[in-house]
């Protein structure tokens, strides 16, 4: 199946729900799409439409490939990539987290956005997890969390995975600062010629 | 003393303390293994069939305790560098310590990186820095010999802070 | 009789440690010799791969990308490429591909035999692992005849491969696996039909075909469980539509104790994929057409605003190179998922009521790299 005939089965299913396909990247020249194309999901649906992906016959998504996110600059973009080995298709799913966390973001019309309380009072954007779903995002989950500073609701150990516990920043945000020394050893070089 | 000059067999061998102790000592150094990254797999080539650091004295060894030189080979991450240092102080004296690659010598290809310590001698004295990305079996061994000159030339018996 | 009170030990695999592939440490909570948790504990070769792509150019990033995976260099360096080309929709040609194609074929038995050696050496074996060895540097010879590198390769570029290969070298590499096939029935002879071997791995730690495919195993491991998935022949890339080979596939066949999904399932499936590679190797030599090897780019690459996802074969498994491109000549993010950071997900969940020796058999037979999983 196609990535918008996907995303017209679950605008059906999920009726009232903002989902947009987004179409790939095109050659300037040639206009042939070499980028993918994407379907963009509210934050706080992502656990049911998942479960929906991954239990309906004609999608039967049992694989989550990979999972990770991307800093643009005013908002985070995690970003799904499923695959059937049944069905033999593909799906990328985006949904867009506000870089504070306190703010609304993008979600049924007068339902309060259940994303907001993600973090308390430290501005980290927090999204459901769908660890429950596939095994393997509990580890993916974790990376994300250790290098962007998402939180994933109900995780159930969500801790820094790659760098030391005591770590301070989130290094693959566009705006981390490198600390001047870790522990007592620099982070720098003498240059050998003065 | 003068009239021995010439008459000893020629299978007697004589020698100085310092010189027997050095030479023991320089063919049997045995190794930690160290391999943190991609200078690891030239490391373990290096002691295999072709290039055989076996036929130096050197061996193996899994334990610090058990073992007089450190090769760190690889790069050195933040997470890493304190348990080298622990590594490091579980060796017994004397102790020496090789470092293998560019990553291990200042960092080499992830200068850039926030999470890599830029040089192995941040953290532990060095004796012998071996280039290479990674290094040939060949450099490494190079880099062995170096260390048994060095350890030719101690004085193994003398205190270290006395004058010389 | 009086109860005897025992308590739990907290052992640390730490970080080094001659059996764990890398540098990774496990902490276990053992009682006795039965584990009742092991979990582990990575980062200790975090080395930053993905937040360097940001600063360096498309041309320029190649040399990371052998760091990625340091036995499986040239599979890395080669998915790395057809991202880029993919996006920014540059054709290389055919010569480009079939050069690709036999430098991950022959990357991909020198992975395999690493691999098995140290399973062998990590089960009890020594001699095979110096045998494996032994292989290695015959082929590592040839390699750096073809590209000048041992081990880190930095042989493709975008738009192709860097250097073409020298006179009478094909003829050299059939030699080579003219004298390697039988030396793959004396691995078998020694570890195969080893008995030991055959009781040490029969049974142990089995991964479920539905255990597999949810925790997102790839590569030999998906295979080892039942699983016939390659990408090769699945979602062909390259010219691997145009080459015959098999895809081997776990089938319990470790004597009576064998199940599905086991350590020795997943090392069958390497050797016979050693095999499979050298057929692949000769039908490119006499397939391989004359012409240019590297088409002329671009000094800086722009391709065009978007995303896109490649998944290539790798030694260990699918390797997914997802890369966004904002326009300009650096690429604006990078990501590489690879096969042993999932496997390594699995290992909490399958080691509860293992034993601490069946642990090391289990961690040899994923065959994960420490650089893998951490990037």
């Amino acid at each position: 199946m196609t990535v918008e005939e996907i995303a017209k089965i679950l605008c059906e299913h999920f009726k009232g729900l903002q989902i947009e396909v987004v179409p790939g990247a095109k050659n300037a020249v040639s206009g042939i799409q070499t980028g993918d194309p994407a379907v963009i999901i509210p934050a706080e649906k992502i656990r049911e439409i998942c479960n929906t992906l991954k239990v309906m016959d004609q999608f039967a998504f049992d694989c989550l490939s990979s999972l990770t996110a991307v800093d643009r600059k005013d908002r985070f973009e995690v970003v799904y990539h499923l695959f059937s080995y049944k069905n033999r298709h593909s799906l990328t799913l985006k949904v867009n987290l506000p870089r504070g966390g306190n703010q609304p973001q993008r979600g049924v019309e007068g339902e309060a956005p259940s994303g907001l309380a993600g973090g308390g009072g430290d501005a980290s954007p927090s999204i459901e997890t769908v660890e429950s779903l596939w095994g393997v995002a509990n580890w993916l989950e974790r990376e994300v969390y250790d290098l962007f500073g998402i939180k994933f609701d109900n995780h159930s150990d969500l801790r820094r995975i790659m760098l030391p516990d005591d770590w301070v920043g989130h290094p693959l945000r566009k705006d981390y600062k490198e600390e001047v020394d870790y522990h007592g050893i620099s982070t720098t070089r003498p240059a050998l010629l003065q | 003393m003068f009239t021995l000059r010439n008459q000893l067999p020629a299978n007697l061998v004589t020698t100085k303390v310092d010189d027997l102790l050095n030479w023991g000592r320089a063919s049997s150094l045995w190794y930690m293994l160290f391999g943190l990254a991609c200078c690891g797999i030239e490391l373990m080539q290096t002691g295999g069939p072709r290039a055989d650091l076996d036929r130096f004295g050197s061996v193996p060894r899994a334990s610090p305790r058990q073992s007089d030189l450190m090769i760190v080979a690889g790069t050195l991450t933040y997470k890493m560098a304190l348990r080298t240092k622990v590594l490091y102080d579980q060796m017994p004296e004397p102790k020496y310590v090789i470092s293998m690659g560019s990553c291990a010598n200042c960092g080499g290809l992830f200068q850039p990186a926030y999470s890599v310590v830029k040089g192995v001698d941040k953290i532990i004295p060095v004796d012998v820095y071996v280039p290479g990305c990674p290094p040939r079996p060949e450099a490494l061994t190079e880099g062995l010999l170096k260390i048994q000159e060095k350890m030719r030339r101690e004085k193994f018996l003398v205190r270290k802070d006395a004058a010389a | 009789m009086a109860e005897l009170r025992t308590e739990e030990m907290l052992l640390n695999m730490g970080p080094q440690h001659p059996s764990t592939h890398g540098v990774i440490r496990f902490v276990v909570k053992t009682d006795g010799e039965v584990m009742s948790a092991a979990v582990p504990d990575i980062g200790y070769l975090h080395r930053s791969i993905e937040k360097i792509a940001e600063k360096a150019t498309y041309n320029g990033f190649m040399p990371w990308t052998d760091r990625v995976d340091y036995l499986a260099a040239m599979n890395c360096n080669v998915a790395y490429a057809m991202a880029v080309e993919k996006l920014a929709s540059i054709e290389i040609t055919r010569r480009g591909e079939y050069l690709r194609v036999i430098a991950m074929e022959m990357n991909r038995i020198i992975s395999h035999l690493l691999a098995v050696g140290s399973l062998g050496m990590d089960v009890g074996a020594y001699t095979p692992f110096i045998h494996a060895l032994r292989e290695r540097e015959k082929v590592n010879d040839l390699i750096e005849e073809l590209c000048g590198q041992r081990l880190t390769y930095n042989y493709a570029r975008i738009g192709g491969v860097i250097y073409d290969m020298t006179p009478n070298w094909d003829k050299k590499v059939l030699d080579f696996l003219d004298q390697f096939e039988p030396l793959l029935n004396e691995f078998d002879r020694l570890l195969t039909d080893n008995k030991i071997l055959r009781k040490r791995l029969g049974g142990v730690a089995v991964v479920t075909r539905e255990d597999a495919i949810n925790y997102n195993f790839v590569g030999p491991n998906l295979r080892g469980s039942g699983v016939k998935w390659d990408i090769r022949k699945d979602m062909p890339y390259s010219v691997y539509p145009e080459l015959d080979f098999e895809v081997p596939v776990g089938t319990g066949e470790a004597g009576s104790f064998g199940v599905v999904g086991d350590c020795f399932d997943r090392y069958m499936v390497r050797i016979r994929e050693m095999s499979e590679s050298v057929k692949i190797l000769r039908q490119c030599f006499e397939r391989i057409p004359p012409g240019d090897h590297l088409v002329k780019v671009p000094k800086k690459i722009r391709p065009p605003a978007g995303d896109c996802y490649i998944r290539t074969e790798s030694t260990r498994g699918d390797l997914g190179v997802y890369l966004v491109s904002d326009g300009s000549d650096k690429p604006y993010r990078l990501k590489f998922r690879t096969g042993s950071f999932s496997a390594m997900a699995i290992i909490e969940k399958i080691s509860r009521g293992m034993m601490v020796a069946d642990l090391i058999a289990f961690i040899a037979s994923l065959d994960i790299v420490a650089p893998e999983i951490d990037r």
